[in-house]
């Protein structure tokens, strides 16, 4: 990694790199640290500790700071993008797994998977302004574009719990399959999708202009050779124009690409092994998967809807976020 | 905030001996545990119902569930190994977690919780089981050996109560000796002799010595060795049993006289990959693994062994699991917990979607094709329609880490890969759930 840090630095020093390259960083759960990939050239350029136990990470909306749960230290850790050097932590509750940050940048929502709790944290004065009760394991985190609810997923209760940034109340409950992972809505905020690892679906639900969701149907996955308990969906992206879904498959190692209008499964990618977290880079041009059991992220061209490129990060990657 | 704060503020007042504060919150009395619960469903239901039926057609306001699990301690020798010693609380602390769990979602739904936890001597355990369906509860976790778990199993059909078998791993129980009211979490031998079966196939050491113990739970679980051998191809070379005559457990000098016995014991025997243990009663296979004459890995009663669930397992979530266990019982899981915390929270999981809390609604809703519930294994279980037993994954366990989990690769079957493991429908004697 060194070699490759010196070359990067020289290619920048002799003018040779590209000048606007984004980054994406990955957190590795087994091996606490962050990978730096640079999103042009795909190239590792820098590894980083990011806490005990990385798993969920984000990115403030002006694309210099990077948040990511340090689960087993019970905080969230913030670091600057440049220089890959801390800043300062946030209290997050106990293990935070996953989390949303607000269209604005504060506050930070947090789902606690210990103490089935949502905790609210404002990301300038680092203080927790609520802490939601909600069902048992929470997980997935998705916050409306309009910010006026998040959506909490818990995994043994089986619920997505829509919480209100208002009150911080919980408005409605909507039943789901076994062990609801992730929650993503459309950026028009009429669609929202959750995916359901055990019960090996995707629910979809219409959002009226209040909020109020209702399930318009289920997508199921089925690969020829692939034993059906292996389709384990749990990370969903959409994009922008709302008419492609992707769904990370798990130990299925497939990201399945979904109609968003007819909820239709159109084809299956393979990516590497037990893929669980995807990220578009910001132009929307590329899908980023993180692949815990082959420690690497599979690059996917988002319109041609094809793996393009494989890079090892570090151990076990979990999630995964993208600058500009 | 201030929802949780009411939450811990009305638990106080409930529960007189409930304090959550105290240090010894590791070990929560179960009436704190209910008195949460408790709070949480008078704190969610008037708050939220008008909601919930918006949302949820299937939703409806004030289920109350009451659950007990009924646990027989027999006389029995120590264990060989002290990390087996039963806890006071073994079973019942998976009861007061899923009371949680339980509780916690239906706080969502206006549905409560109460389980009541009973260990009692063999002679005592047909009058706890008439106090518990006459005081109206329904729905009984048994923790009791084979004979006295059909009795009670048929006194509370009389009381059209259901029974979950959460101990008795019994071929029999599944098979002709089945009952329509008896559903079985915990996994038959045959379930636990073919994962083990499954693996040294897959291992390629189809070549096994089998040492069997000469009690009578030895000698059944030999028989499951037996026909797991016949089902996946593999061949016993010699059958040979170790006769219990009592002696050396764990004393100063046992394992001098262990070292010179076994040798000679399992000398002579016909080349072969692995030795098979079966024994139940755990008096001689602990010792297997170090003092055989062929150096081979041992399966079974020892070495490599078939678990429902154990302290260090950590995939599919699991870690969440134990962290949640280990802060409310103090200490590691036992599978007698995970199978009554999962007994538990199949109840719980037919209450919350089919909206009853009635024994035959349970059972209807469990035995149908919609039930599915995720048990940190991978994968959905659901129950056998032939006989009751839930479909779960096996993991195969050195006493350490879950080395593998079966059923294993390339071993398919037309329903679910689930259903290679022990009975199958055509396989099974059960005529009652037709």
């Amino acid at each position: 990694m060194k070699a490759t840090i010196i070359t990067s630095i020289a290619l920048s020093v002799l003018g040779l790199a590209p000048a606007l390259a984004g980054k994406a960083f990955v957190s590795n759960e087994r091996g606490n640290t962050i990978t730096v990939v640079d999103t042009d050239s795909w190239e590792v350029i820098a590894e980083f500790f990011g806490g005990n136990r990385p798993r969920g990470i984000t990115v403030s909306p002006d694309g210099k700071l990077l948040y990511v749960c340090a689960s087993d230290d019970n905080i969230v850790r913030v670091f600057d993008t440049e220089t890959y050097k801390e800043i300062y932590t946030l209290p997050s509750g106990p293990d935070p797994e996953l989390f949303v940050l607000h269209p604005s940048g504060n506050p930070l929502f947090i789902a606690n998977e210990d103490d089935n709790l949502v905790t609210v944290t404002d990301t300038e004065t680092h203080a927790i302004l609520a802490e939601v009760p909600v069902g048992v394991e929470p997980e997935g985190m998705a916050i409306s574009p309009d910010a006026k609810f998040v959506v909490n997923t818990s995994e043994t209760t089986n619920m997505a719990h829509f919480i209100s940034t208002g009150d911080y109340q919980i408005k409605h409950n909507v039943l789901v399959d076994q062990r609801p992972r992730y929650a993503q809505y459309t950026a028009d905020g009429t669609r929202l999708f959750v995916s359901s690892e055990i019960g090996g679906t995707v629910t979809a639900m219409d959002i009226a202009p209040d909020g109020t969701p209702s399930v318009i149907g289920k997508i199921k996955f089925a690969v020829p050779g692939v034993l059906p308990e292996w389709l384990q969906p749990v990370g969903v992206k959409i994009t922008h124009d709302g008419r492609r879904v992707f769904v990370a498959l798990g130990p299925a190692n497939r990201v399945a690409v979904v109609d968003g209008a007819t909820l239709e499964v159109l084809d299956y990618i393979l990516v590497g092994q037990r893929v669980w977290q995807l990220s578009f880079t910001p132009d929307e041009q590329f899908l980023l998967t993180t692949n815990g059991n082959s420690n690497d992220i599979t690059v996917i061209d988002v319109k041609k809807e094809k793996a393009i490129k494989s890079v090892q990060v570090g151990q076990q990657p979990w999630g995964v976020a993208i600058i500009d | 905030m201030k929802l949780l704060l009411c939450l811990r503020n009305t638990a106080k007042s409930i529960g007189s001996n409930c304090n959550p504060d105290l240090t010894t919150v590791q070990r929560w009395p179960g009436d704190c545990a209910r008195a949460r619960e408790v709070s949480l469903s008078k704190m969610f239901a008037p708050l939220m119902a008008g909601l919930f039926l918006c949302v949820l057609a299937t939703a409806s306001v004030g289920l109350e569930v009451k659950t007990a699990v009924l646990r027989i301690d027999y006389p029995r020798l120590l264990p060989i190994s002290r990390y087996d010693l039963r806890a006071d609380d073994i079973g019942f602390a998976g009861a007061i977690l899923a009371d949680e769990d339980n509780g916690t979602t239906g706080g969502f739904l206006g549905h409560s919780y109460e389980t009541r936890t009973i260990a009692v001597t063999p002679d005592a355990a047909d009058a706890a089981l008439a106090q518990i369906l006459s005081d109206g509860i329904r729905i009984v976790a048994l923790l009791a050996d084979e004979a006295d778990l059909l009795r009670l199993t048929d006194r509370a059909a009389e009381a059209g109560a259901l029974v979950f078998n959460v101990s008795a791993p019994d071929t029999a129980l599944r098979d002709e000796q089945c009952r329509p009211n008896l559903l079985h979490i915990a996994p038959s031998n045959a379930m636990m002799a073919d994962a083990v079966g499954q693996f040294a196939i897959w291992k390629k050491w189809p070549e096994w010595l089998l040492i069997s113990g000469s009690n009578p739970a030895d000698v059944k679980l030999a028989e499951a060795y037996r026909k797991a051998a016949v089902k996946f191809g593999a061949r016993i070379v010699q059958d040979r049993v170790f006769e219990d005559t009592g002696g050396t457990r764990r004393t100063d000098s046992g394992h001098v006289l262990v070292q010179r016995q076994l040798p000679t014991f399992t000398q002579g025997a016909p080349a072969h990959d692995m030795v098979v243990a079966a024994d139940a009663s755990d008096f001689f296979a602990r010792y297997l693994s170090y003092h055989l004459w062929t150096p081979r890995p041992v399966m079974g009663s020892a070495g490599l062994r078939p678990v429902t669930f154990h302290g260090a397992h950590e995939a599919w979530g699991a870690t969440q699991f134990q962290t949640r266990f280990e802060a409310l019982a103090g200490r590691y899981v036992k599978p007698e917990d995970y199978n009554v915390w999962l007994a538990l929270r199949v109840v719980g999981e037919a209450v919350t979607r089919a909206n009853t809390a009635d024994p035959d609604g349970i059972r209807n809703y469990v035995l149908s094709d919609a039930f599915e519930l995720a048990a940190f294994k991978g994968q959905k279980v659901t129950f056998r329609s032939w006989n009751g037993q839930l479909r779960q994954p096996i993991l195969l366990y050195d006493g350490q880490i879950t080395v593998s989990v079966s059923p294993q690769e390339g071993f398919l079957h037309q329903r679910s890969a689930l259903d290679s493991l022990g009975l199958d429908a055509p396989e099974s004697g059960c005529r009652s759930f037709n």
